[in-house]
């Protein structure tokens, strides 16, 4: 069973060939991490399959169906939920607001319902607020709920975005360097909501540069280099792969070792 | 913020600017000034109408006058020419600015930044040209009367009267407006602002959510272009040119992007101050830019907002 498909995705800017006929399958409640140096084409990926993007050429299939096109917002309908490189929070909103948008997908009520306030909006407003200070607390930011989110660290907001998209009630997850810029206890507390999220039945596509984390917690790894495909397998088996060293990793970066950021990655090039 | 704290600090935004509202003739001398105070809440409650969608949803429209324009022709030309008793226009006319906004929205609501505001400023200068040049129904350039409103019998009539219309249409715009914020469509608008990306990854329809807040910002100037053609009881096309768009805009900055306080604050500044300024003669004009750039320069995120930062308050 799969629950993403991805086949033959090719999409280019300008004459700059992004994806180069990309084509995997995830099974659903595993951590499947996409691996590559960067400009590989691993963010364009988490676009195409986010609906952010149109591949030129491919298909994207959620659960077997094809979704190829669809819009962001109606794969949010469908359970695809996505967090960014990037950050993209909502600045202007307390940290709980940011997380109460992530509901939006399960509230009901209309403009003009909104406009005069009615029960049932203040009904919504309380089930959307539980919800979202309950993501809150699965990423343990319960104690910044009120805080402008502006005023969150930058691991902080990293893990901000993730609770937002929990709070959408995903099936499938995508997670574009969740680690960056974090410390080793950030990191590590990252890693454990990871594994919380695959337990509750939720499959996480990860996009990560911090080795260790990848292959401490990735069922399968996928590796793009120059938007092409170059192995997939577990990391046991794509780090004993040849081309895989050769092409990104460099030995010593293999066995996960000091490598925390896309910068460390390229010096061991 | 509980949802508690959140309702009555709306409640207390709301009953504060009754309270001013009520209490304000009290310091009138004479009727002139129920006139100036009864332009700067028709003008609040244009420009509110504009802050929902340039303060909230972050998208901006140069040719706001246009739906003033709309709600101020309906109640001229609905008793005058179709014989309509005087309040249903001002229903028509917010029912019809609604609708102009819903088909010219579809398309131009797709365009960001500049492009938007240029195409804003298009319907705007499009309107005024046609309320100039139907002179068979607008009078043209010179304008038309507007009867009087009648309401079960109640002639709206004198500059007192329409201060408290003006005054309780402001408020009830105000109470909407707060009850926008704290609600799914308004975090989701909110977030529009920030991010589209983020926005439609969780599922906000970004292009529906803009046009429906455009609409309902269209319908407070077109309510607001009504009162101000009944409150003055003649209308030109001045109503929905360019300079009124560029006013309301004023407004919404002045006082404040998304503060619904900050609105009536803006509105205020430029109603009263030129007609204050007018005891400079010829430097009137001059004052006024200067006191508007002034603002602008001190006090950055407008009037009502900066003063609450400063005074350690988390909103407006």
């Amino acid at each position: 069973m799969t629950i993403l498909a991805a086949e033959h995705i090719s999409i280019a800017f300008g004459g700059v060939r992004a994806l180069d006929d990309v084509s995997f399958a995830v099974a659903p409640d595993i951590v499947f991490s996409i691996i590559g140096p960067n400009g590989a084409g691993k963010t364009t990926l988490f676009n195409v399959i986010s609906g952010v993007y149109l591949p030129q050429q491919g298909r994207v299939r959620l659960a077997g169906e094809d979704v190829t096109g669809q819009v962001p917002e109606e794969l949010a309908r469908r359970g695809v939920s996505r967090t960014f490189q990037n950050l993209q929070i909502f600045l202007r909103m307390t940290a709980l607001e940011n997380v109460m948008v992530g509901r939006h997908r399960h509230e009901a009520t209309g403009m003009l319902a909104d406009l005069l306030h009615l029960p049932a909006v203040f009904r919504q407003n309380r089930a959307t607020r539980a919800a979202a200070a309950d993501a809150l607390d699965r990423v343990g930011l319960s104690a910044f709920a009120t805080r402008s989110s502006a005023s969150l660290s930058y691991g902080g907001l990293k893990r901000l975005e993730m609770a937002r998209a929990l709070a959408s009630e995903p099936k499938l997850l995508l997670l574009d360097e969740p680690a960056a810029g974090c410390n080793p206890s950030e990191t590590a507390e990252i890693e454990a909501i990871i594994r919380r999220l695959t337990r509750d039945g939720i499959t996480v596509v990860l996009v990560e540069h911090d080795m260790r984390l990848v292959m401490n917690i990735s069922d399968r790894i996928h590796v793009l280099a120059n938007g092409r495909t170059l192995a997939e397998g577990t990391a046991e088996e794509v780090r004993a792969n040849p081309a895989v060293v050769e092409a990104y990793l460099g030995a010593g970066a293999l066995s996960g070792e000091a490598v925390h950021s896309a910068g460390s990655a390229d010096h061991k090039r | 913020m509980n949802v508690r704290a959140v309702f009555e600090h709306r409640l207390a935004s709301v009953v504060a600017m009754a309270v001013v509202a009520g209490a304000l003739p009290l310091f009138f001398p004479s009727a002139y000034y129920y006139r100036v105070a009864a332009l700067v809440f028709v003008f609040a409650l244009a420009a509110l109408g504009l802050n929902l969608l340039m303060g909230f949803a972050g998208q901006v429209s140069l040719g706001h006058a246009g739906f003033m324009g709309i709600g101020a022709y309906a109640v001229a030309i609905g008793p005058t020419h179709l014989g309509l008793p005087s309040w249903l226009p001002l229903v028509a006319g917010a029912a019809l600015a609604a609708l102009v906004a819903y088909l010219v929205g579809r398309p131009i609501l797709r365009l960001k930044g500049h492009y938007l505001a240029v195409a804003t400023l298009g319907f705007g200068l499009l309107l005024a040209i046609v309320f100039g040049n139907e002179a068979r129904f607008t009078g043209g350039p010179d304008g038309m009367a507007v009867p009087r409103l009648v309401l079960f019998g109640w002639s709206a009539r004198g500059a007192q009267a329409w201060y408290w219309i003006a005054a309780a249409g402001f408020l009830i715009g105000a109470a909407l407006a707060y009850n926008l914020i704290d609600s799914p469509t308004g975090r989701a608008l909110r977030a529009i602002h920030d991010s589209e990306v983020a926005a439609r990854v969780l599922g906000v329809d970004v292009a529906k959510k803009k046009l429906a807040v455009f609409v309902v910002s269209a319908v407070y100037a077109s309510v607001a272009g009504s009162c101000l053609a009944l409150l003055n009881g003649h209308i030109t096309p001045d109503v929905s040119g360019f300079l009124r768009s560029i006013e309301l805009v004023a407004m919404v900055v002045l006082g404040g992007l998304g503060s619904v306080a900050g609105t009536l604050v803006g509105a205020a500044l430029l109603v009263v101050l030129p007609q204050t300024l007018t005891v400079l003669h010829e430097y009137e004009h001059m004052a006024l830019g200067l006191v508007v750039m002034a603002v602008m320069i001190f006090l950055r995120a407008g009037i009502v907002p900066s003063l609450a930062h400063a005074l350690g308050s988390t909103r407006a």
